[in-house]
């Protein structure tokens, strides 16, 4: 049996190695001078992105999507950057997975908006209708995002691991022990991570790290001491590390307090979308936005509300690796 | 053999004690989830879903812990639909005390909250209501804002109050 030293040992050069694997290096495209050795995050905004009604505009979240993209990848012309993000991302006449948000419920939910760019931009760029399955927990969930079920290969798939069940094997990483979706594990090549920006009552934020306990059986079993070191000890499970391999970021709305739940008196609309192949940098970044909105509502931060989200440094230190937390390591690109 | 005796009367004793608490608890047990149409304008469109608090993560995961930690027994909860233009949840908290509830409700307060004589204790915003009353908590939260939102909701969450 291993010591906790070896294990830890052992963990950390598998992270390295991971972690090279799971980077698609997309980044390395964008102007040298610009955050040489920096892990980037894409910011790009719309103020206009939602209607009157609160509900996003189809054509202008598109154009947002396309100037993130533009903005991340380098490449202006949206299909040729799709083109490669499926590439190197090992996704070509594979299947790809669009993971959403949906536990909030109807509210607070990963936008379909953004979904059916993603989607129409990944056909238009190769792929399959049929190989493209969008998925969460469950039907309810992907319904809260305002899609609808179709387990039919002729189109887009949509379905939960309520359908397609979970691994009775589970993976380990020290206090990680998930029975993983058959959804990762047996049908998608690669996963583009979709979560929604909220404020958590335990875990302080839920972003990029977080929405990983929508892949896993048991996601309460993870809930211990504010999510920590759960989220950061999920993220480093090989499965999840190798297969998601970037997360496009919603905060078109998203709720400052009382979450993840959907809390109408504190929603507010940031009309943005995050890019970034660096979970860590893109939850310390959402960490950011939500204190930022808070100090201007006049709440206290979440330290002084007694939930700080703890599990971002988790991630970033020596036995984690995931990516980085440290502001001055972060090259954040606003559009 | 005297001792015998004694003890088939104990078994039938604590028999009988059970049989009544399991009849009390069916008829403590409300539905507070008003019909379609027994509140003008609302329509309840789809079937009660009850999470016992050991499942409710499987609800409102990562919010569940709060309302174990308060005492939560279990929470029902279903879907309501105002006019065509409203749609909007109730959750049902059933706490093992009004404490629960009172504790629940406080946490969630913010200064933009306006008191409004329900139940207990009662807060209104412009999309949800969420008041107490002895052991429960009800909180109702509207998809929609619309000029009609705030009235219809509070017609609402007085129908739930009723039945519990």
């Amino acid at each position: 049996m291993k010591s906790r030293r070896e294990f830890l040992k052992g963990a950390a050069t598998g992270a390295v190695l991971l972690s090279s694997q799971s980077k698609l290096g997309l980044a390395n495209v964008l102007d040298p001078r610009e955050g040489k050795g920096k892990s980037r995050v894409v910011i790009a905004r719309d103020p206009a992105v939602n209607g009157a009604n609160g509900r996003p505009d189809e054509k202008r979240v598109l154009a947002l999507l396309d100037r993130a993209m533009a903005a991340y990848t380098g490449q202006k012309n949206p299909v040729v950057a799709w083109k490669r993000i499926v590439a190197e991302g090992g996704g070509e006449g594979k299947v790809i997975g669009l993971k959403t948000n949906g536990l909030g419920g109807r509210g607070i939910s990963t936008h379909a908006e953004l979904v059916m760019a993603i989607a129409e931009r990944l056909q238009q760029a190769g792929v399959k209708p049929g190989n493209i399955l969008v998925w969460d927990r469950n039907a309810r969930d992907l319904r809260a995002c305002g899609l609808e079920i179709n387990t039919d290969s002729a189109g887009v798939r949509c379905y939960g691991s309520d359908v397609a069940g979970f691994e009775s094997e589970r993976e380990n990483w020290g206090t990680a022990h998930p029975q993983l979706s058959k959804i990762l594990t047996r049908e998608c090549a690669m996963v583009i991570n979709l979560p929604i920006l909220k404020d958590h009552s335990m875990a302080g934020v839920t972003f990029a790290m977080k929405n990983m306990y929508g892949v896993l059986q048991r996601p309460n079993e993870l809930h211990g001491a504010g999510c920590n070191p759960g989220v950061a000890d999920l993220n480093c499970c090989p499965t999840i590390r190798s297969k998601f391999r970037l997360t496009i970021g919603d905060a078109l709305s998203s709720v400052y307090d009382g979450g993840p739940g959907f809390r109408p008196e504190r929603l507010w609309y940031p009309n943005a979308l995050l890019v970034s192949e660096d979970w860590v940098a893109l939850d310390q970044t959402a960490w950011e936005m939500i204190e930022h909105k808070r100090a201007e509502v006049g709440m206290l931060t979440l330290e002084a509300a007694g939930r700080p989200p703890r599990y971002i440094a988790t991630a970033a230190d020596a036995s984690h690796r995931l990516g980085t937390n440290d502001p001055k390591r972060i090259h954040k690109v606003e559009v | 053999m005297k001792g015998s005796r004694g003890w088939r009367w104990a078994v039938v004793a604590v028999a009988m004690a059970g049989l009544a608490a399991g009849v009390g608890c069916k008829k403590s047990q409300v539905d507070p989830f008003p019909a379609t149409g027994a509140v003008t304008g609302w329509q309840k469109t789809d079937a009660t879903r009850v999470y016992a608090a050991k499942d409710l993560w499987q609800y409102i995961d990562g919010d569940a812990e709060q309302y174990i930690k308060a005492g939560v027994v279990s929470t029902s909860t279903s879907e309501y639909k105002y006019d065509d233009k409203v749609e909007a949840v109730v959750d049902v908290h059933t706490m093992n005390g009004p404490e629960g509830a009172r504790k629940i409700l406080e946490t969630g307060l913010t200064k933009d909250a306006k008191k409004v004589p329900l139940g207990d204790e009662c807060v209104q915003y412009a999309q949800s209501v969420a008041f107490r009353k002895g052991p429960y908590l009800v909180r109702i939260v509207a998809y929609e804002s619309t000029p009609e939102t705030p009235q219809a909701l509070m017609a609402l969450a007085r129908a739930v109050e009723a039945k519990l």
